[in-house]
C-alpha cells in the first residue's frame, strides 16, 4: 500500500536542509513502527518518495511525502498495516517541534511520483514594510511584461530563462506589520525558485518570511493539491507553538 | 486563503531570555544553519522559573568547543547533561563552538555565545563545562569563553562571571590552560557534578560573595582541580614545583572513579540530532577503561580500571535507544570492544532481536587479536559498517615497545575473517615516530598492508586497504610521558617514505596526520603554565578550529613560541629525565610513578607486560589507590588471547634495545 502523508515545516526547522529532513522522515517511519518496504540490494533503504525540494531556510505548509508499506508477512514480525488516514497521527509523536502533518490517505499503485506530477505551487513572501512599493510597481510591471528574461544557474551553467509564463500570478496586498507577495509558480519544464524571482523583482534575497502554501497538480483542465485539507484552518501553525 | 503565519516560531516557546529573535536573522547568511537551531529529541526544556543569579539553582553550560557535527554526539557531555536535569538544583544545556562565518555575524552584531536548547546567552550560565578531548581546540576553549562575554583570564573574572570548568582527557595535564580555568575535573564526572552544584549552589544562596571563597571550598570535592589554589616554581627553565597557596587545596589531586557502570545507565535519552553529525548513531557504552596496557594510549592508563556493563543492560539500553530514537545502527562503544565478555553473544542477541528490528552493530576500536569469524558472521548479518583495526606498529619488534601485542598472524586471521564475511575493504590505523622506531619499522606498515590485501584477492576482485598514519604525540601519565617526541622533519620524511613505498603496492591508500598539526599537539600537550600567553596569542591571531585543515596555522604557534621565548626543542623534543619534575606531578590517575617508569625501560628492552584483566595485579596503583576492582564478567581471556595471555610471544631475531638518539635536523 502506498500512502502520501501531507505535512508543514515551520518555524526553527525550517532551517533543516531537505536532505536533512529526509533522514528525520526515515527514522520517524522506523520510530512509529510503520511496517515500510525496503529496497532490495546490497544496503536496504526503506522506500520513502520525497516531493520537491524546499530550499533551506523556507517555511511550507505544503510539503508531501509518499511511502511504501507493505503488508504483514504471516506470523512475520513487522507491525501491523494501519490505515492509510491514521499514518498522519502515528508519524506526528516522532517528528520534530515544527514538522506538523496535517493529512494522510493511500494513493494508487502507479500514481505519478509527487515531483513529476506537481504544476506548479503558490509562495507567500513577508516583506520588509519599506519594501512594499517597489513590490507593487515590479509586480505591476512584470504582469504586463510578454516576456520576462532571467538569467539562471542550472547544473553549473548559465541559462537564460522566460520566467512570464511559469508566474502564473502575482498580488502585493498590505498587512499590519508588512508587505505580502503572494506568487503562483509554475513548475514545467523547469521551476523557477523563490530567491529568482525576488531578484527579478528587485527585491532583498532574506525576507522576514517565505511559506510555500500550496502544491498544485493541474490535469484535464482542473487544479487540485496532492492532498486537499478538509478544514484549511490554521492549526498546522497552532500545533507547531 | 492566507497563509496562517500567526505564530512564526515551531519549537517550545522560548522562555524570557531567548536570544533566538537576534540569532534567526544571522543564520540565513551561514553554512549549515541546521547546527545552531537545538530541537533535536532528547533535549532538554530546562525550567527557569526559579533560576537566577542568587538563586539556589545552579545552571550548567555544557559546552563542546569545537562545531556542532563533532560535539554533539560526545557521550561526555551528554551523560552529565542528563544527571544535571535530573536534579532538582540544577538545569543543564548545551552549546557548541559556532563555525567562523557565524561567529564574525556574532561579533558584528552583538550576539553572545548560545545554548542550542532555549538559545540563552551563555554569559548568564553559572557554569560553563567544557569537554576537552583534544589539545588543538584550546583555543576555540578561549573562543567560546570570550564569545560568552568573560575574561579569558581566570585572575580577571568577577563574581558575577561564570565558573569555567574543564574535563575530559585533557584535564589529565591542565596546566598550559590553567590560566583560563576556574575547575579542572579529573575522571567520570558522574559524581563529581552534584557535589559543585551542591556547593556552587550554597555560594549562590548566601549571596554569591568572593569568588575565592567558592573557589577554595570546591578544592575539597575529589576529582576537583582548582588551578588558583596552586603555584609553579621555576629554576632557570626547569620546573621545580607546582605547590598549593590555599590549606584547602590538597598536594596531589586525585581522579575520581566510578565504581560500576551498571549504576549508571547514561545517556538514558540519547540526543538525537536533526542535522547530520560524526558517529551517528545509537551509542551504547559497554565498558569503561582499559587494561591492555598499550604504553602509548592515554586513555588506557587514565581510565583503569575495567568496568563492564552486564550483558542485560547492554541489551536494553540498545533495544530501547533503537525504539525510541529510529536509528537502524548501534555502536557498542569502549576502549576495545571486542574484549566485552561474551560479545560475540551480545552482538548476535541484538540482531536476531525482533525489537530491535532491521540493525548494523558497529564496534569501534577493534582488537585484531579478538575479532574472529564468529564476530564478522554476526556482524555481517546486519548491514555492513566500516571495519578499522589498530595495529598502530608495522614490526612486532615495535609491538613489543609499544605493548600492542598482536602477532602478525592475528591480524591476517582478523583480516581473512573480514573478508571470508563479505567485507572488501578495510582501514588500519598506524602511528609513526614511535620509541626507538627505525625505517625498517615504518616500511612495516606498507608490507603489512600489502599482504592484507593479498589475503583479500583469495575472496573477492580488487579489495582494499586504507593505511591512515598519525605522528605520535607522548602524553602525560603514560610510560611514554619521557620520550621526545620526533621532529616534524622526521616524521614528515617517514611519511613520505612509506607513502613511496605504499605506492607500489596495488590497493593500498594511505592518508596521513598533518606533521606541523602534530608538532602544535605536542607544544600543548606536555607543556606548562608558561604556556599560556602563546595559546592566547595565537588565539588572539585569529587561530581558531585547529583541528581542522584548512584553518591550521603551524605559523602562529611557532612565532608565539618564539615571542614568549620559550623553546619547541626543550618543550617537545628533547627526552624527559626520570627526576625531573613533570608539570603534572600534582595530578593523579591514580598510577604510581615508578610503575609508569618501569613500563618506559620495558619498553625500551622491548619486555611486554600482560592484560591485569586475567592475570595477576601487577600493582599499578588504579585499583589499590582508590579501593575499586575491575568489573569483568568472564574469568578468561577472549579467544585468541590477548596480550600474551594464552599466546606464543617468541620473538624473531635480535633487536636493538636502545632509544635511538633523535635525529639531527637536515631539512
Amino acid at each position: 500500500m502506498e500512502v502520501r502523508v501531507r505535512y508543514a515545516k515551520v518555524g526553527k526547522v525550517r532551517f533543516l536542509s531537505h536532505r536533512d529532513l529526509a533522514r528525520i522522515l526515515e527514522r520517524a517511519v522506523r520510530r512509529a513502527g510503520l511496517p515500510v518496504a525496503y529496497s532490495q540490494g546490497f544496503s536496504p533503504r526503506a522506500r520513502l518518495h520525497f516531493g520537491l525540494a524546499l530550499s533551506t531556510g523556507y517555511e511550507s505548509l505544503a510539503e508531501y511525502l509518499d511511502i511504501d508499506l507493505v503488508e504483514p508477512d504471516e506470523g512475520g514480525t513487522a507491525s501491523a498495516l494501519p490505515a492509510a488516514e491514521e499514518v498522519a497521527d502515528l508519524l506526528q509523536p516522532c517528528l520534530p517541534p515544527g514538522v506538523v502533518t496535517t493529512a494522510s490517505t493511500s494513493i494508487e499503485a502507479g500514481t505519478a511520483a509527487l515531483q513529476d506530477a506537481v504544476t506548479s505551487c503558490t509562495w507567500e513572501f513577508l516583506l520588509d514594510p519599506a519594501d512594499h512599493d517597489r513590490a507593487t510597481a515590479n509586480a505591476a510591471r512584470m504582469l504586463a511584461a510578454e516576456e520576462l528574461p532571467i538569467d539562471l544557474v542550472r547544473k553549473s551553467k548559465q541559462v537564460r530563462e522566460d520566467l512570464r509564463p511559469l508566474l502564473l500570478s502575482l498580488d502585493v496586498d498590505r498587512t499590519p506589520e508588512c508587505s505580502r507577495l503572494t506568487v503562483e509558480l509554475g513548475t514545467k519544464p523547469r521551476s523557477v525558485r523563490p530567491a529568482e524571482l525576488l531578484a527579478a523583482m528587485e527585491l532583498p534575497e532574506h525576507p522576514i518570511r517565505v511559506v510555500r502554501t500550496h502544491q498544485w497538480i493541474q490535469s484535464d483542465g482542473e487544479r487540485r493539491e496532492p492532498i486537499e485539507l478538509a478544514a484549511p484552518s490554521p492549526h498546522a501553525s497552532e500545533r507547531a507553538s | 486563503m492566507t497563509a496562517h503565519l500567526a505564530d512564526p516560531r515551531g519549537g517550545p516557546p522560548d522562555a524570557g531570555g531567548s536570544l533566538w529573535d537576534r540569532l534567526e536573522p544571522l543564520l540565513h547568511r551561514v553554512q549549515k544553519p541546521a547546527r545552531y537551531i537545538g530541537c533535536e529529541d532528547g533535549a532538554a526544556t530546562p525550567d527557569w522559573s526559579a533560576a537566577g543569579p542568587t538563586s539556589p539553582i545552579v545552571a550548567w553550560l555544557m559546552t563542546y568547543p569545537d562545531t556542532y557535527e563533532i560535539g554533539l554526539p560526545n557521550q561526555g557531555l551528554q551523560i552529565l547533561y542528563e544527571i544535571l536535569n535530573e536534579r532538582p538544583d540544577a538545569v543543564a544545556e548545551r552549546s557548541y563552538a559556532p563555525w567562523i562565518d557565524l561567529e564574525a555575524e556574532m561579533r558584528a552584531t552583538g550576539v553572545p555565545l548560545f545554548s542550542v536548547d532555549t538559545h540563552r546567552d551563555a554569559g548568564t550560565f553559572d557554569l560553563l563545562a567544557f569537554n576537552l578531548s583534544a589539545e588543538l581546540t584550546y583555543t576555540n576553549l578561549l573562543n567560546c569563553i570570550d564569545l560568552a562575554g568573560v575574561p579569558v583570564r581566570a585572575a580577571d573574572r568577577r563574581a558575577h562571571h561564570p565558573l569555567v570548568v574543564i574535563g575530559g582527557h585533557c584535564a589529565y595535564n591542565p596546566e598550559p590552560v590553567a590560566a583560563f580555568v576556574d575547575l579542572v575535573v579529573l575522571g567520570d564526572g558522574e559524581e563529581t557534578v552534584g557535589d559543585i552544584t551542591r556547593i556552587v549552589s550554597d555560594w549562590k544562596a548566601s549571596g554569591r560573595g568572593d569568588r575565592e571563597e567558592v573557589l577554595r571550598a570546591l578544592c575539597a570535592v575529589p576529582g576537583v582541580y582548582v588551578p588558583a589554589g596552586y603555584e609553579a616554581h621555576y629554576d632557570g627553565q626547569d620546573l621545580v614545583a607546582v605547590e598549593p597557596i590555599w590549606p584547602e587545596a590538597p598536594e596531589v589531586v586525585e581522579k575520581r572513579s566510578i565504581a560500576d557502570l551498571a549504576d549508571w545507565p547514561y545517556p538514558r535519552s540519547q540526543l538525537v540530532p536533526l542535522t547530520e553529525v560524526v558517529h551517528d548513531r545509537l551509542n551504547v557504552e559497554v565498558f569503561r577503561g582499559c587494561t591492555r596496557g598499550c604504553r602509548f594510549c592515554q586513555a588506557g592508563m587514565v581510565t583503569r580500571p575495567v568496568r563492564e556493563r552486564p550483558a542485560e543492560q547492554v541489551r536494553s539500553m540498545v533495544a530501547g535507544g533503537l525504539r525510541r530514537t529510529g536509528y537502524d545502527e548501534v555502536a557498542l562503544t569502549s576502549l576495545s570492544t571486542a574484549d566485552f565478555s561474551g560479545i560475540g553473544d551480545v552482538v548476535g542477541g541484538i540482531i536476531d532481536d525482533e525489537a530491535c528490528g532491521r540493525v548494523s552493530v558497529s564496534l569501534p576500536s577493534l582488537r585484531v587479536d579478538a575479532f574472529g569469524v564468529d564476530i564478522a558472521s554476526q556482524l555481517q548479518r546486519g548491514r555492513r559498517t566500516g571495519l578499522t583495526f589498530a595495529p598502530e606498529a608495522g614490526t612486532w619488534r615495535m609491538r613489543q615497545v609499544i605493548n600492542k601485542l598482536i602477532r602478525e598472524q592475528d591480524l591476517y586471521d582478523a583480516v581473512e575473517s573480514a573478508y571470508s564475511q563479505g567485507w572488501r575493504r578495510m582501514k588500519l590505523y598506524f602511528l609513526t615516530g614511535l620509541p626507538t622506531e627505525t625505517d625498517e619499522d615504518t616500511l612495516g606498515i606498507a608490507e603489512l598492508a600489502a599482504n592484507c590485501v593479498e589475503i583479500g584477492k583469495r575472496h573477492h576482485k580488487g579489495p582494499s586497504v586504507t593505511v591512515s598514519l598519525g605522528g605520535f604525540v607522548p602524553k602525560a601519565h603514560t610510560p611514554f610521558q619521557w620520550f621526545g617526541q620526533n621532529t616534524q622533519v622526521e616524521l614528515q620524511r617517514k611519511v613520505h617514505l612509506l607513502r613511496d613505498a605504499v605506492r607500489r603496492h596495488h590497493g593500498v591508500q594511505m592518508k596521513w596526520h598533518d606533521p606541523r598539526a602534530t608538532l602544535a599537539e605536542g607544544i600543548a600537550s606536555r607543556g606548562d603554565r608558561r604556556l599560556a600567553p602563546v595559546i592566547e596569542e595565537v588565539w588572539r591571531r585569529g587561530g581558531t578550529f585547529q583541528e581542522w585543515s584548512e584553518c591550521f596555522r603551524i605559523d602562529l604557534w611557532e612565532e608565539a613560541m618564539a615571542a614568549h621565548g620559550l623553546d619547541i626543542e626543550w618543550y617537545v623534543y628533547r627526552h624527559r629525565r626520570e627526576d625531573e619534575v613533570l608539570p603534572w606531578d600534582h595530578i593523579s590517575a591514580g598510577l604510581h610513578k615508578d610503575f609508569l617508569w618501569q613500563e618506559w625501560t620495558d619498553a625500551l628492552a622491548e619486555v611486554g607486560l600482560p592484560d591485569c584483566r586475567w592475570t595477576p595485579c601487577y600493582d599499578c596503583g588504579a585499583c589499590t589507590g582508590y579501593g575499586i576492582e575491575h568489573v569483568v564478567a568472564s574469568a578468561t581471556p577472549p579467544a585468541g588471547g590477548s596480550q600474551g595471555t594464552g599466546q606464543d610471544l617468541s620473538t624473531g631475531g635480535a633487536v636493538p634495545v636502545s632509544l635511538s638518539p633523535r635525529p639531527t635536523v637536515s631539512a
